[in-house]
């Protein structure tokens, strides 16, 4: 596919990473010289993904030192609440074939390390009927060859929803299979995260660049419209990071705060009009809970009625979590929450690579792949390795 | 979990709902294309089994043609670039 080479090699370039490194400290230094000693630009990005590009290639290391990259909320896997991986682990034992993403399968519900089944992975240890698979076809087809009572585990943002809602709104869901549907929307987390977490001022968003190819870029025009905070939907190689961070650095500079689209060859302003269409028609927009976090506003999705065949749990008569029921669900000293909402580094964690490693996480931003715990712990390089060690202190 | 993964269009299934699309090195794959219109040979991004958009090849090199020019402009506007105009 020499198309798609072309571009990873346009993107990969060290010769244009290397003038935008420049251009992002020659407008750093003059923004700086404007504010003085304080001079601090703090830029979150909402993706895991980004986390992973920033991470993997070393990127906060070529950051001026009045410009610091902050994870925020950007993996669905870390804020999916206890109670709904309890549920699937419950159904698991009660002889329920359970199917759900890789990402999932460690994932933690509320059970203590050592009391009960943590997480669906050990639920399959002792038993339990619980298949890992790569998308939601895979799953509806392995439901209708094993005729067996399925449920699948549905997580993720918008950009795996038009995934779960396809089958369900074409009727392809076999009768035999049911989904618990814990999709999550991520501009109202964004707006979460301005409204309610004191102590980051943040100048620059970087937006996720696969969620707006279904929302489109237009699903954050509300940042620097209402909050006044420079932000550009980015792809995901280093080259594109970079550019945004010189873009946000630039509006800065400027004064003159808007919504740019960096991801262009793929990310257009409306989104994919079909999925946002069988996303409005499979599902209502509530108030909805996030691990650690809480409920926070119209921010998840349920099944319209009509569709309660397919909702597992209208079909086992299992409540739904409520504000009221609803109570903090991370393990205990886990600061998975404080580290999505961008207040604490996975390296303020006294468990980080202690009690808690990829190989053995305790929490579940050490779980999925794109959680900021797993991302650092693998991706450490390029200076983070040192940060960490430093900050862990085993540096001598 | 929003990982996705450009690949190509190869076939149509079912009236266009099922793709099958390679992700290079002879790896094919069947999925969902019922709500991203595909053609084939179209470059598209993956997600969880879905094509969730279509890739612009050419985009891509006007996008970095477009960001160049936006740098030389920066570079000549800086006052602490040698050739820089000043403040
Ligand atoms: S290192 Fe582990 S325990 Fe600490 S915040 Fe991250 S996931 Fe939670």
């Amino acid at each position: 596919m020499p198309a798609l080479e072309r571009i990873a090699k346009l993107y990969r370039g060290d010769e244009m990473a290397r003038k935008v490194v420049d251009a992002i400290h020659a407008v750093a230094r003059r923004i700086a010289e404007r504010e003085g000693r304080d001079s601090l630009v703090k830029i979150m990005d909402f993706c895991g993904t980004h986390e992973w590009t920033i991470t993997h290639f070393g990127l906060r290391s070529l950051m001026p030192s009045n410009v610091e990259l902050v994870a925020g909320p950007g993996c669905p896997v870390c804020i999916t609440p206890a109670y709904y991986v309890d549920v699937a682990i419950r159904l698991a034992m009660d002889g329920v074939k359970v199917f759900t993403y890789g990402d999932a399968y460690r994932l933690p519900g509320s059970a203590r390390r050592g009391a009960g089944i943590r997480t669906l992975a050990e639920a399959k240890a002792r038993g339990g009927d619980v298949e890992v698979v790569y998308s939601m076809l895979d799953a509806v087809r392995r439901a209708r060859e094993s005729g067996k009572e399925s449920v699948f585990l549905a997580v993720g943002f918008e950009t795996t929803t038009p995934a779960t809602a396809s089958p369900v709104v074409q009727g392809k869901i076999p009768v035999n299979m049911t989904i618990i549907n814990v999709h999550r929307l991520t501009p109202p987390i964004a707006r979460y995260v301005f409204e309610n977490v004191p102590g980051i001022p943040l100048r620059g968003v970087i937006a996720p660049g696969h969620v707006s190819t279904i929302t489109g870029a237009k699903a954050w025009r509300f940042i620097p419209e209402e909050y006044g905070i420079p932000t550009v939907v980015a792809g995901f190689e280093p080259l594109d990071v970079l550019l945004a961070i010189l873009e946000i650095l630039k509006q800065i500079f400027e004064g003159k705060p808007r919504l740019v689209n960096e991801y262009t060859r793929t990310v257009t302003w409306d989104g994919n009009l079909g999925a946002q269409r069988l996303m409005a028609e499979c599902c209502d927009v509530v108030e909805a809970a996030w691990r650690g976090i809480g409920f926070v506003p119209d921010s998840g999705l349920v099944f319209k009625d009509k569709y309660r065949r397919v909702d597992a749990l209208k079909q086992y008569g299992i409540p739904e979590l409520t504000p009221e029921e609803w109570s903090y669900d991370l393990p205990p000293g886990c600061r998975c929450a404080d580290v999505t909402l961008g207040k604490a580094k996975p390296t303020d964690c006294p468990m980080f690579m202690r009690a808690c490693t990829p190989a053995n996480p305790y929490g579940p931003c050490m779980v999925s792949m794109e959680g900021t715990c797993s991302v650092w712990a693998r991706f450490g390089g390029a200076g983070l390795a040192e940060e960490i060690a430093r900050d862990i202190g085993l540096e001598p | 979990m929003c990982l996705g993964v450009p690949a190509q269009v190869v076939e149509l299934k079912e009236g266009g709902r099922i793709a099958v699309v390679d992700f290079g090195g002879g790896v094919l794959r069947e999925v969902d294309a019922s709500f991203t219109p595909v053609k084939v040979g179209d470059y598209v991004v993956v997600h969880a089994g879905t094509i969730i958009a279509t890739v612009d090849p050419e985009e891509a090199v006007e996008s970095i043609r477009t960001w160049n020019e936006i740098i030389s402009m920066l570079k000549a506007e800086d006052p602490g670039e040698p050739g820089g105009q000043g403040a």
